[in-house]
């Protein structure tokens, strides 16, 4: 069921009736229902990954927590029989326990997302292997379809093991309260990756019908549909014309470049809109996840500002937890103590965010070129750091800091940045990335860029038009957004105002979205991950 | 609360009222190049008074004349035809008549046997979209679906058509609410000449058998005229290509044999009718012009006047009348033709 189709409209509005006509405590029952009814419609056999999951996690996490408790329970009770040490030993033997539970139920769901998403990755390279030995005759690859959101809500889970297991949060007793936290429809699909402390509170609490909010949602859904409908799936025509032919280079790999980066941002943040305007309507709050990254002046701020709650998930559950990990603590003193403070201090920042970002380019796609993307964000990012204090001396020299147009520079340096790394997502081999990447300055074609060509990639100068006013629209929102959000400043507006900004703002939908007849249907590119 | 329940009903209304104008404008008119997207809504205009209803695709609303077949024989005809009408459509389209009417002969031309299922979106929007709503119309629908296509499509053109704002011209203004009529009781004229010359053989088929889903709907048609008492006849138009292999006709025939039903093909009758290919077609042999379709009319009425005796009806008031006014826009629409393809009178 697309977020794009009628069904899924439907059905969001039954949803919606039901969820503020039906009694307050049938709320959340009603929206596990629905979230089961929406995964079912992905596949009935999906459903068996996701109950998985929620029954392993859950339990593990129950029984950490019980034991957690347990363990307080009986140090409270033999306070005056135990010394320090046995309390200790006591402490270390319960929480070897627990790290059984947590560790079972950490690999069972990695096995699971390994052999689904990356059985066929790992085959392939096995084969290569294989072949580099003379051995023509490999494994055979395997046909698994890959579960909706497996990615998103494994992690989204397992960032709730670790919390419960760290003791940061207490496990839910519910299996099926657990099972909404687990499969919510709105967010399943593409994110954003919640935290199950900040989700729950307004997960299962009893709400009222309040006008405002659920006006607020319905706003920001049809901001999303817009960014969706009348720029991503437009654009998306130019973007396979010109990375499905290879002989598309140079010029038209600039092109394809950035308008896949305009593609991806339209695309993942107007399904994201979707997602939080229907959590907001029904009530739910959820972790936002881009604040207008394209305004980012340098690479790591643009990693604080995109997908943010997936880049929060790497920090807060593999870089941190390893930079502050026994081995590495050591490793740093050792370093320390032999090349001194500056190496010290880079080692756990290296080899951790190392990991993080080999982590991250896996987590996007099970290819050599996700991993040299999460590889090559990493040096990038790393390199950044290193010159830092040397750009600060360059700008205090040239007296660039207040200055408006270093800033604008500094903004195109780093889409254009990301729009090369991004080169790694637009093609399926690293030798096909490498080679679009050079065509775009060695190729003599960037005629192309006036002569009418672009013109022959699927879109009219109409369809260029559109996107040209709609990515002016998106660029006044993120301006107005700098004052705070949007729709709290339209808000105390007369009526009649907002009705023609809105009712506009829906025909511009209506009118100019790429659906229906004539159109892919398009998945939003993140549900593939 | 009442000013609130005002302000939020008056939202509604307005927004409706723009939206269904925005459908108005946005639907395709069909009144000038491609018309035949429009034959199917202005049966609705008529008096639902018919003898003959003919049923079928192009080869049927341009082969008989139903002027033709009033003048010269009392018969009131109209054609429910559309372009590349299926065979499921044409049975929805028998169906959705006899809602309204009950005629003594229906004529379903066979040539869409061929079709076992829809082939073309846009040929569907023109039989589907003229279609008054009914229980009939919607399971035309749902019989006629492409893969892609939604049914929500067909209850709100709008989503269809959203995109037409950039191909939007004066007719689609000028034909918001009004629309001209373009047929003539269904029937669709052309009065030019291009004679059938080098008509192509067909290509050997791998299979000429027609499929089960074409089979099923002419079975139902059978069944639905057997049980309203209305006689169904099986023409084969005399369009010399798309091409009617033996087997076809074979297939045809032997139906016709197992269940009683008269059919008659007029590829065989070309003689008896007249027809002569180099001035009796418009388009190398596929469609009849005016005066092939006013000889097969002539043949047919024949047929059904003799054969079925259906009842000459002239001199009845309200029908004379009417005729009269139709045969005017008949004739007025033959002088604008000849002026259009540079037609001198004899």
């Amino acid at each position: 069921m697309l977020f794009t189709s009628y069904l899924f409209l439907g059905f969001l509005a039954l949803v919606l009736i039901l969820y503020y006509v039906l009694p307050k405590k049938t709320q959340w029952p009603l929206l596990l229902c629905a979230s089961y009814l929406f995964y079912f419609a992905a596949g009935a056999h999906f459903l068996l990954y996701l109950l998985s999951t929620t029954v392993t996690i859950w339990g593990a996490a129950v029984l950490i927590d019980k034991n957690h408790q347990a363990q307080k329970t009986y140090i409270k009770e033999h306070k005056e029989e135990m010394d320090r040490e046995a309390q200790k030993t006591y402490r270390a033997a319960q929480k070897k326990i627990r790290f059984r539970y947590f560790l079972a139920a950490l690999l069972i769901n990695l096995l699971v997302l390994a052999v689904v998403k990356y059985a066929n990755f790992f085959i392939d390279n096995f084969n290569g292997v294989l072949r580099a030995f003379g051995n023509a005759e490999g494994l055979s690859f395997v046909n698994i379809a890959l579960p909706m959101g497996i990615s998103f809500y494994t992690f989204q889970t397992i960032g709730y093991l670790v919390d419960v297991y760290r003791g940061n949060t207490a496990a839910e007793k519910s299996i099926f309260r657990f099972a909404l936290f687990v499969s919510f429809f709105p967010q399943v699909v593409q994110g954003p990756i919640n935290r199950f402390g900040e989700m729950a509170p307004s997960l299962y609490a009893q709400k009222r019908f309040d006008g405002r909010q659920v006006s607020f949602g319905l706003q920001r859904i049809l901001w999303g549909y817009f960014k969706k409908l009348v720029i991503a799936d437009r654009i998306l025509v130019a973007v396979t014309a010109i990375f499905g032919d290879p002989a598309n280079q140079g010029a038209y790999v600039f092109v394809g470049m950035i308008f896949y980066r305009l593609q991806l941002y339209a695309d993942f943040s107007g399904g994201i809109d979707i997602t939080i305007g229907i959590a907001e309507a029904l009530g739910i709050t959820l972790r936002e996840n881009f604040n207008r990254p394209y305004f980012s002046k340098s690479l790591p701020e643009y990693w604080r500002r995109w997908h943010m709650s997936m880049n929060a998930w790497f920090r807060d559950y593999i870089f941190y937890p390893l930079s502050t990990s026994p081995a590495l603590v050591s490793l740093t003193k050792k370093v320390r103590a032999r090349f001194g403070p500056g190496a010290g201090k880079r080692v756990p920042l290296y080899i951790s965010s190392f990991a993080a970002w080999a982590a991250t380019g896996i987590w996007h796609g099970a290819s050599w070129n996700f991993v040299v993307w999460g590889l090559t964000n990493w040096l990038i990012l790393m390199l950044s750091e290193e010159f830092t204090p040397l750009y600060e001396r360059f700008r205090r020299a040239t007296h660039t800091e207040q200055s408006r147009a270093y800033d604008v520079f500094q903004i195109v340096r780093t889409f254009l940045l990301i729009g090369c790394v991004n080169l790694f997502d637009c093609h399926a081999t690293l030798g096909a990335t490498f080679r679009s990447f050079a065509s775009m300055f060695t190729s003599a074609n960037y005629h192309v860029l006036t002569d009418g060509s672009l013109l022959e990639l699927g879109l009219t100068g109409l369809d260029y038009g559109i996107l040209a006013v709609a990515w002016l629209i998106v660029l006044t929102v993120s301006l107005v957004q700098r004052k705070g959000s949007v729709r709290e400043q339209i808000e105390p507006l007369p009526y009649a105002v907002k009705y023609v900004l809105f009712f506009g703002l829906f025909l511009i939908v209506l009118l100019m979205g790429a659906y229906g007849v004539g159109y892919d249907a398009s998945q939003f590119i993140y549900n593939r991950f | 609360m009442k000013k609130k329940i005002l302000k939020y009903g008056l939202t509604a209304v307005i927004s409706i009222a723009i939206l269904f104008l925005l459908q108005r404008l946005l639907m395709p008119k069909y009144v000038d190049g491609i018309v035949e997207g429009a034959f199917v809504a202005e049966y609705y205009e008529e008096e639902k008074d018919h003898d003959v209803i003919f049923v079928g695709d192009c080869e049927v609303y341009e082969t008989f004349s139903p002027l033709v077949l009033w003048e010269e024989y009392g018969i009131n005809a109209y054609i429910r035809g559309s372009a590349q009408q299926y065979i499921f459509q044409s049975y929805y389209m028998v169906e959705d008549t006899l809602r309204y009417e009950t005629p003594d002969v229906v004529v379903f031309n066979i040539q869409s046997l061929q079709y076992d299922e829809a082939q073309s979106e846009a040929y569907n929007r023109m039989t589907l979209e003229g279609m008054k709503w009914s229980k009939t119309k919607v399971d035309a629908i749902n019989a006629s679906m492409k893969e892609g296509e939604q049914f929500l499509d067909y209850v709100f053109p709008i989503l269809r058509y959203h995109t037409r704002w950039s191909e939007l011209t004066e007719t689609d203004v000028q034909y918001m609410f009004d629309k001209k009529k373009v047929s003539h009781n269904g029937y669709y004229m052309r009065v030019d000449v291009k004679p059938a010359e080098n008509v192509p053989e067909g290509r050997p088929l791998g299979n000429y058998d027609f499929g089960e889903n074409a089979w099923k709907y002419l079975d139902m048609m059978r069944e639905l005229c057997a049980e309203k008492g209305v006689t169904l006849l099986l023409v084969k138009a005399p369009s010399l290509y798309p091409y009617w292999y033996p087997e076809y006709e074979a297939q045809v025939e032997a139906y016709a044999e197992e269940h009683g039903l008269r059919y008659i093909n007029l590829l065989e009758d070309a003689e008896a009718i007249g027809l002569d290919y180099t001035t009796d077609t418009y388009d190398a042999g596929l469609h009849m012009n005016l005066s092939g379709a006013e000889k097969c009319a002539r043949f047919l009425g024949h047929v059904l006047s003799v054969e079925y005796g259906l009842e000459d009806r002239r001199g009845e008031a309200a029908l004379d009348e009417a005729w009269r006014g139709k045969k005017e826009a008949y004739e007025a629409e033959i002088a604008e033709q000849k002026v259009k393809y540079g037609i001198k009178d004899e």
